[in-house]
């Protein structure tokens, strides 16, 4: 194996986008390091920056936005402002993506051969008959059914979750150090979103690769992830081992988002619902961004909490709830 | 749940409803056809003789993946499609039945974006309805409207704005809100909370239930996630490929799920209790409901599948007092 243990770290990284009205910061300091092989479940709702986080790794953030601060090593090298050239190398070699529509990914107008037998020459210097040999292999790999016929079919002649696992293929052609999904089973039906668990979770064990993956569904990361991190308004408020944080959660959001879910409150009559919805990251006030909805909130909340370490885990929060007996 | 909300009348019944869905041939298809061509019509069959009813109160839940006919199932029960073949009842008389006189359903969707029309004003979206059916004169509509909001939480004051002013979970309040001014016994909802945030979900599930006691309402709940299915209905209602193939009261249908479909549904749904489980996934996807396999729609996915199953399609037999599944291994 290559080098140490640590594959990512990701060190006070901010994103934001210009707007016509003003500055969005869709990312504010995120922190997280990510070991080799290991599984990281990126959790949140809608506009939490999640899914920007993980394009900031590898740099698909575009004009208007931009990435404004922090670092991102992977594997030792820094990602934030390395010149393009070096990015291209890196990205479907060594850091692949597989993203929520699998169309965003594949070209309609272009056989799955062709673009597969593409992404190897891409990075490696093989024979064309080498190149589609191994987009047989993958296929194959990701439990796709006769693969020689579906080779030389268009996206359109696949279902969403065959173009998906595709998509996957492609993603895994290199043997990556690491996967970034954002959303990959969403748009997919759970007989269907339980196959492609299977598949990724097979696959990452097979070939190593770390994952990253980012979803609003603390179910899917439940029987996943290794480690998960919770993000609300741009920044992670609990970070931890899966069995811990979503086993007992310590921030007062962990905690509302667990009760929320329909699965966890068998029997009851009423859901327990967290009041008030997601605050405009345009018009984010200073101190928690949980302090409006948080049954907890005193008047340190008008400060903004560190993300501490509590435990084994870290939390951003002044009143964590309590975990343990011994941790007050 | 309660003894108030018994359950007796059928409200809404469907009696061997089916509904095909035909692509006519386009003018150069049919040239080529009579140029002898071998071009045919496509029939998609997406509801194929279903039969059910749901009781005064009660709250049905409807579920399936996409493409197994439950959007259009919803459809047909609040007049949106006619039926093919067989017949949609409310109280008893074809929602067809025209005479000025329509069952007082009303359908919410899932999508709160597109549902609401961006250039109305709230108090337009929310009052039309009542004001062009006569249900409230016009000089208080706006009282009327008001009170619609209050209802579903939110300001009376909002009801100057449009759409475009609102969150996802404001906009599906206001699409309650408009569903709730014409005064429904029934509503539909497809899919109505699949487009929030876990929290908003919370939230808007909640007040589905609030209204219910509050005016005796009675649900079809479409939905394909079946932690909300189970959190809300009373009895479920399992669809697959255009047919039904379970029907079961809530607790019983998650407790011991009879049908081998169910069964793998409910095996494949996450759950945050069984922490780095291994998947373990059923195989096969949903085949196109354009080409069926015959017999059980199911047989070339199920673990349980027998010759019999390939040629014969089972019926939907009661196996238990109200427990309904169609599958051969229940003979």
């Amino acid at each position: 194996m290559k080098g140490s243990q640590v594959l990512l770290e990701v060190d006070n990284l901010q994103t934001e986008f210009a707007t016509r009205d003003g500055v969005l910061r869709a990312v504010q300091g995120v922190s997280f390091g990510l070991d080799r092989g290991q599984i990281l479940g990126l959790v949140g709702e809608s506009g939490s920056g999640k899914s920007v986080t993980g394009f900031s790794i590898l740099g698909l953030i575009d004009p208007p936005g931009r990435i404004a601060g922090g670092s991102v090593r992977f594997d030792g090298q820094e990602l934030v402002g390395a010149p393009e050239q070096r990015l291209r190398a890196l990205r479907g070699k060594r850091i692949a993506m597989i993203f929520q529509d699998p169309m965003m990914t594949l070209n309609p107008v272009l056989s799955v051969e062709t673009q597969m037998v593409e992404t190897v020459l891409a990075h490696e210097q093989v024979s064309r008959q080498a190149a589609r040999d191994r987009a047989l292999d993958a296929l194959g790999r990701v439990g796709i059914a006769s693969p020689q016929e579906r080779l030389a079919q268009y996206p359109h002649q696949f279902s969403g979750g065959m173009r998906q696992r595709v998509a996957i293929a492609i993603a895994l052609l290199h043997n990556p150090d690491l996967v970034i999904a954002d959303e990959p089973t969403t748009a997919l039906d759970v007989t269907v979103q339980g196959q492609i668990l299977y598949e990724m979770q097979k696959l990452v064990r097979e070939v190593g690769s770390a994952l990253i993956w980012i979803t609003h569904d603390l179910a899917v990361i439940a029987g996943l992830a290794d480690r998960v991190a919770v993000m609300y308004a741009g920044r992670i408020v609990e970070e931890g081992a899966v069995d811990e944080v979503l086993g007992a959660p310590a921030h007062p959001y962990t905690r509302g988002l667990l009760d929320s879910v329909p699965a966890n409150n068998v029997g009851a009559r009423r859901l327990n619902q967290i009041p008030g919805m997601t605050p405009s990251l345009l018009k984010l006030a200073p101190g928690c961004a949980f302090r409006e909805r948080c049954k907890y909130a005193a008047e340190r909340c008008g400060q903004m909490p560190e993300l501490a370490a509590l435990g084994a885990r870290r939390v951003r929060c002044h009143f964590p709830l309590a975990v343990t007996a011994n941790v007050a | 749940m309660s003894e108030k909300l018994r359950m007796t009348e059928a409200l809404l019944e469907f009696r061997a409803v089916s509904k095909r869905f035909v692509k006519r041939l386009d003018a150069v298809e049919r040239l080529a056809k009579r140029l002898g061509a071998q071009v045919t019509e496509h029939t998609v069959h997406a509801v194929d003789h279903v039969s059910f009813a749901v009781a005064q109160g009660e709250v049905v839940g409807l579920v399936g993946e996409s493409g197994c006919g439950k959007s259009t199932l919803g459809r047909l029960g609040c007049g949106l499609h006619r039926p093919t073949e067989g017949e949609v009842l409310y109280r008893g008389v074809s929602v067809f039945a025209g005479g000025g006189r329509q069952p007082p359903i009303q359908m919410i969707f899932q999508d709160p974006f597109a549902s609401l029309n961006p250039r109305m004003r709230i108090a337009e979206i929310v009052g039309e309805a009542p004001r062009v059916h006569g249900l409230v004169p016009k000089a208080q509509v706006a009282d009327y409207v008001a009170d619609l909001l209050k209802r579903v939480g939110l300001d009376a004051s909002y009801a100057r704005r449009y759409p475009h002013q609102f969150s996802g979970g404001q906009r599906a309040r206001i699409g309650i809100a408009r569903a709730l001014a014409v005064k429904p016994e029934f509503l539909i909802c497809d899919e109505a909370v699949a487009a929030l945030d876990v929290s908003i979900q919370a939230q808007v599930l909640n007040l589905f239930m609030d209204l219910r006691e509050q005016l005796g309402l009675t649900y079809l709940f479409i939905s394909h996630d079946l932690g909300v299915v189970r959190h809300l209905s009373n009895r479920v209602v399992v669809m697959y490929l255009g047919r039904v193939v379970e029907i079961a009261p809530t607790a019983a249908l998650f407790a011991s799920p009879n049908h081998p479909y169910t069964k793998a549904l409910l095996a494949e749904v996450p759950r945050i209790d069984r922490k780095r489980r291994t998947f373990v996934p059923i195989k096969g996807e949903i085949p196109s409901p354009l080409a069926p396999p015959p017999g059980c729609h199911f047989h070339p996915r199920c673990p349980q599948a027998m010759a019999r199953c390939a040629a014969e399609a089972p019926a939907l037999r009661e196996i238990a007092p109200g427990r309904w599944s169609a599958c051969h291994l229940n003979d």
